[in-house]
């Protein structure tokens, strides 16, 4: 059998790489508990993100951690158009609209990468992914434990944001009650379009944070976006704090599942938990009751 | 059921039935391939354009269906027709296996989509694995023309059986539309509860939704598995055939007869024509699938056959 | 001969008890109201009868059999109908396509529920309107329609919820003699309402609902001269005022 170096390194891989999948489902929760839409553009959105790191470094020669805050910027004015003028208004309102939208969005995005760079998988140059740190018997990859801690840093900055700002209010104030919000002068497109924006820049800050020890190419957020909707279905639509043991919880399955059946059946298991949490308990493990 | 009714599928799966008179193999080949999609998106739209379950995992009844017939030929020795006729059998069992599940766990909306496309997903990550699938390297079906073998030595054979199944489907599809389960389907889609109210067997009639749905759609994988007699996992089971259902249905007109035909064919001509003119560029032609669809939900959400339903009636009104 | 028995109802919600054994008996042929104040659980008490909810405990009988634990849709084929309050039209159909989901429900041939459709169209006044898209009808027209549907599935019992409420007088005017009519055909009707007019002009029997509980049941004019249902609408010490405030006119 493993031994259990083996399998406590794998966990804490686990983890690490958990902790980049929260930071995605971040994005994808918080439009989720906001515009209650399944925004099926974020793997996309994700890939677009890398590319933009990948290119930062490449044509400008900023690396991925300097690229996080105008990454972040240009994401969050990204997503914001997209809501505003794209999404919201060919939606008229309508659930499935959105999603069959953020659908074509995706489609658009993917191929339109396609057409640009080709299928060829790339990689940041260096060998910045090959650092380690030594923890006891493990060796743990450097960039990724940095990728932990930004990405906690980045989910209670998310938190605080919507807990203490008054963006954060008025965001909540439209999740829970849109009309009420109208009435007391909040514009709920424009919160919308605000949500959207962070659930956005949320993905360019995962992207600086997953290159160094990832690949791109144009399907890799095919990859992540079904990880990170079994992340928040598992935490619950619209849950931070779901959406961050979620991410853990499945980086955790996802690599010890690898190492014990192959790469492709852990892939496997991330689906079927998603399968059995939609059938069993689609509010999730920290989703309130509807 | 009208003889007006019928008129136009008539028309429209008649002229088609003419083209191996006059068309190219090319032409042919390009009409096989746009058809099997077209006959696919029928099914899709029964449950999604009718019943308003919008399913993102089409490519699970499809790949059935394909590889069952696969399979029965190539590792059992079934003949050709049995081997359909179980596809399509299998692949409305699976329909009724997925939808029991979802449908029993109330999954609606952007739930029941993501959760088809997980079963899709499921699907291709063990039909990769697998081995009486082939594994990775994908099966072959052995070449024998021959009609005891549903296969031709000619494309118009091809063309023939997929529009006997068009032409099939459509008509049912016309019953289904003018009777009491057409009525009850658009009912749960448009309001459940109100549809309870009045007696509606709400689970029952999704479930009779998703069965016929697949039985059709896993038909159009028969038929691809038998027209280009090779399959893998990431064919059959691949996100884009049930992108592209989907986009084909909601262009051509959702809850229609006609619409998932004519979505296909202006879907897949469309995506010729770019790829002729701007070939060198991969993807291009999705990117304007991706487009279409974003613009089909924006300001056609009737689709092409409820635009020209206006256009007609305009013409009347002058 | 009682055709509906709600026997002992309760629902509780988490910590709410939104209806707390309640008990109920509607007389076949009979026009019963059921009123009370805003939030006394009328409306739940409807989905309990009507199977939108189960009770937490409690049973309904429906001419003489126990339906507590029936899907809707099978109380529906038994010949119980409900409206509902918040209308629920099917918007992207017409108002004949509407009617005709209610009327499949006894007729499986297209043509056989077309015409139970249109005839119910008539019975309502909704005939002129028959190829207008439900989304298109007024706050009446969609009151009338809801009727419409759930007439055209052929019910014993017609459970009503509000159906009046949003209408302009004369629009009331107009509904109750066809309420009177779909009695008078022999459907019996149970019906929530405010509109207390309409209670007291058609109502053969009031039963009271507040705070989840029966208080007060009978004639409709005892029940409206009844001390503890004015108390239950107006408050404590209310219906003391009035008498006194009568004494003085008189």
């Amino acid at each position: 059998m493993y031994s259990p170096a083996i399998v406590a390194e794998a966990m804490v891989n686990g983890l690490m790489t958990g902790a980049a999948y929260a930071l995605v489902a971040l994005g994808l929760t918080l439009v989720y508990g906001v515009l209650h839409i399944v925004n099926f553009a974020h793997g996309a959105l994700l890939t677009c993100a890398m590319f933009a790191v990948l290119g930062m470094e490449q044509g400008l020669g900023i690396g991925p951690y300097a690229a996080i805050l105008p990454l972040g910027v240009l994401f969050f004015l990204l997503g914001y158009a997209l809501q505003r003028y794209v999404i919201g208004p060919s939606s008229h309102g309508e659930d499935r609209n959105t999603l069959l939208v953020t659908l074509g969005i995706s489609i658009v995005l993917e191929n339109a990468l396609l057409a640009a760079f080709r299928s060829d998988t790339r990689t940041l140059g260096g060998d910045m992914g090959f650092d380690v740190v030594e923890l006891g018997p493990m060796l743990l990859s450097r960039p990724r434990l940095v990728g932990c801690a930004v990405a906690l840093v980045v989910a209670a900055l998310l938190w605080l944001l919507l807990a203490r700002s008054d963006t954060g209010r008025a965001i909540r104030a439209v999740a829970k009650e849109r009309f009420g919000a109208q009435v007391v002068g909040i514009d709920p497109r424009h919160i919308f379009a605000v949500t959207f924006g962070i659930g956005c820049a949320c993905l360019a800050v995962a992207a600086c944070l997953l290159l160094p020890t990832f690949y791109v190419n144009p399907r890799v957020g095919n990859a992540f976006v079904l990880v990170a909707f079994t992340i928040v279905v598992l935490g619950g639509m619209g849950s931070v704090v779901g959406a961050l043991v979620g991410g853990l919880v499945i980086g955790v399955v996802e690599s010890l599942g690898g190492l014990l059946l192959g790469e492709s059946l852990g892939q496997l298991g991330i689906f079927l938990i998603f399968i059995l949490v939609l059938l069993l308990r689609p509010t999730g493990l920290f989703g309130a009751r509807a | 059921m009208k003889p007006r009714d019928l008129l136009p599928l008539l028309l429209l799966l008649g002229a088609l039935a003419l083209t191996p008179l006059f068309a190219s193999n090319l032409l042919l080949n390009f009409l096989v391939s746009a058809l099997i999609i077209a006959l696919g998106a029928q099914g899709w739209n029964l449950l999604g354009g009718y019943g308003g379950q919008l399913s993102f995992g089409h490519a699970a009844l499809f790949g059935t269906g394909a590889y069952a017939t696969a399979i029965l030929q190539v590792k059992f020795g079934l003949n050709a027709w049995l081997a359909f006729a179980c596809g399509i059998a299998l692949a409305a069992l699976a329909g009724w296996i997925i939808g029991y599940l979802s449908f029993r766990a109330r999954l609606r909306g952007s739930y029941f989509a993501l959760v088809t496309l997980a079963f899709a997903e499921v699907l291709r990550i063990l039909a990769n694995a697998a081995d009486f699938t082939g594994g990775a390297a994908g099966l072959l079906i052995k070449l024998q023309p021959g009609l005891a073998n549903f296969q031709f030595a000619s494309r118009a054979g091809y063309l023939w059986a997929v529009l006997a199944c068009i032409l099939v489907v459509g008509l049912m599809t016309l019953w289904i539309d003018r009777g009491r389960f057409g009525a009850q389907l658009v009912a749960v889609r448009e309001n459940e509860d109100a549809a309870r109210a009045l007696g509606v067997d709400v689970l029952a009639t999704k479930l009779r939704a998703i069965t016929l749905s697949g039985a059709i759609t896993g038909a159009a994988g028969c038929l691809y598995a038998q027209n280009f007699l090779y399959l893998d996992a990431s064919i059959a089971y691949g996100t884009w055939i049930s992108v592209e259902l989907l986009i084909a249905a909601i262009v051509g007109g959702l809850g229609t007869v006609l619409g998932p035909v004519i979505g296909a064919l202006a879907l897949h001509g469309l995506g010729e024509v770019t790829k002729g003119l701007l070939g060198w560029l991969t993807g291009i032609d999705l990117v304007l699938f991706g487009i279409i669809l974003i613009a089909a939900v924006a300001f056609v959400p009737s689709g092409l056959v409820g635009a020209l339903r206006r256009l007609r009636m305009r013409g009347a009104a002058r | 001969m009682s055709l509906l028995i709600l026997e002992a109802l309760s629902k509780r919600f988490g910590g709410l008890l939104a209806v707390d054994n309640a008990s109920l008996v509607v007389r076949e042929g009979s026009i019963t109201g059921l009123i009370g104040p805003n939030g006394a659980g009328k409306t739940t008490l409807f989905a309990l009868a009507s199977g939108f909810l189960e009770p937490s405990s409690g049973h309904v009988i429906f001419s003489g059999e126990d339906v507590t634990a029936e899907e809707p849709h099978l109380r529906a084929r038994r010949g119980i109908a409900r409206t509902f309050q918040i209308v629920q039209p099917f918007q992207g159909l017409t108002v004949r396509e509407n009617i005709a989901v209610g009327a499949y429900l006894r007729h499986a041939g297209r043509d056989a529920a077309l015409a139970m459709a249109e005839s119910v169209a008539r019975e309502v006044g909704l005939a002129p309107l028959l190829d207008t898209p439900a989304a298109a009808l007024t706050v009446a027209g969609r009151k009338r329609l809801e009727l419409a549907r759930a007439l055209a599935t052929q019910p014993r019992l017609l459970l009503l919820d509000e159906v009046l409420a949003g209408l302009n007088p004369s629009e009331v005017r107009d509904i109750l003699p066809v309420l009177r009519g779909i009695r008078a055909r022999g459907v019996t009707i149970l019906m929530i309402e405010h509109v207390m007019q309409a209670v007291m002009n058609l109502c053969d029997h009031v039963h009271v609902l507040a705070q989840g509980r029966m208080i007060a049941e009978g004639p409709p004019r005892a029940v409206c001269n009844d001390p503890v249902v004015i108390e239950a609408y107006l408050g404590h010490g209310a219906a003391a005022r009035i008498r006194a405030e009568g004494g003085a006119h008189a």
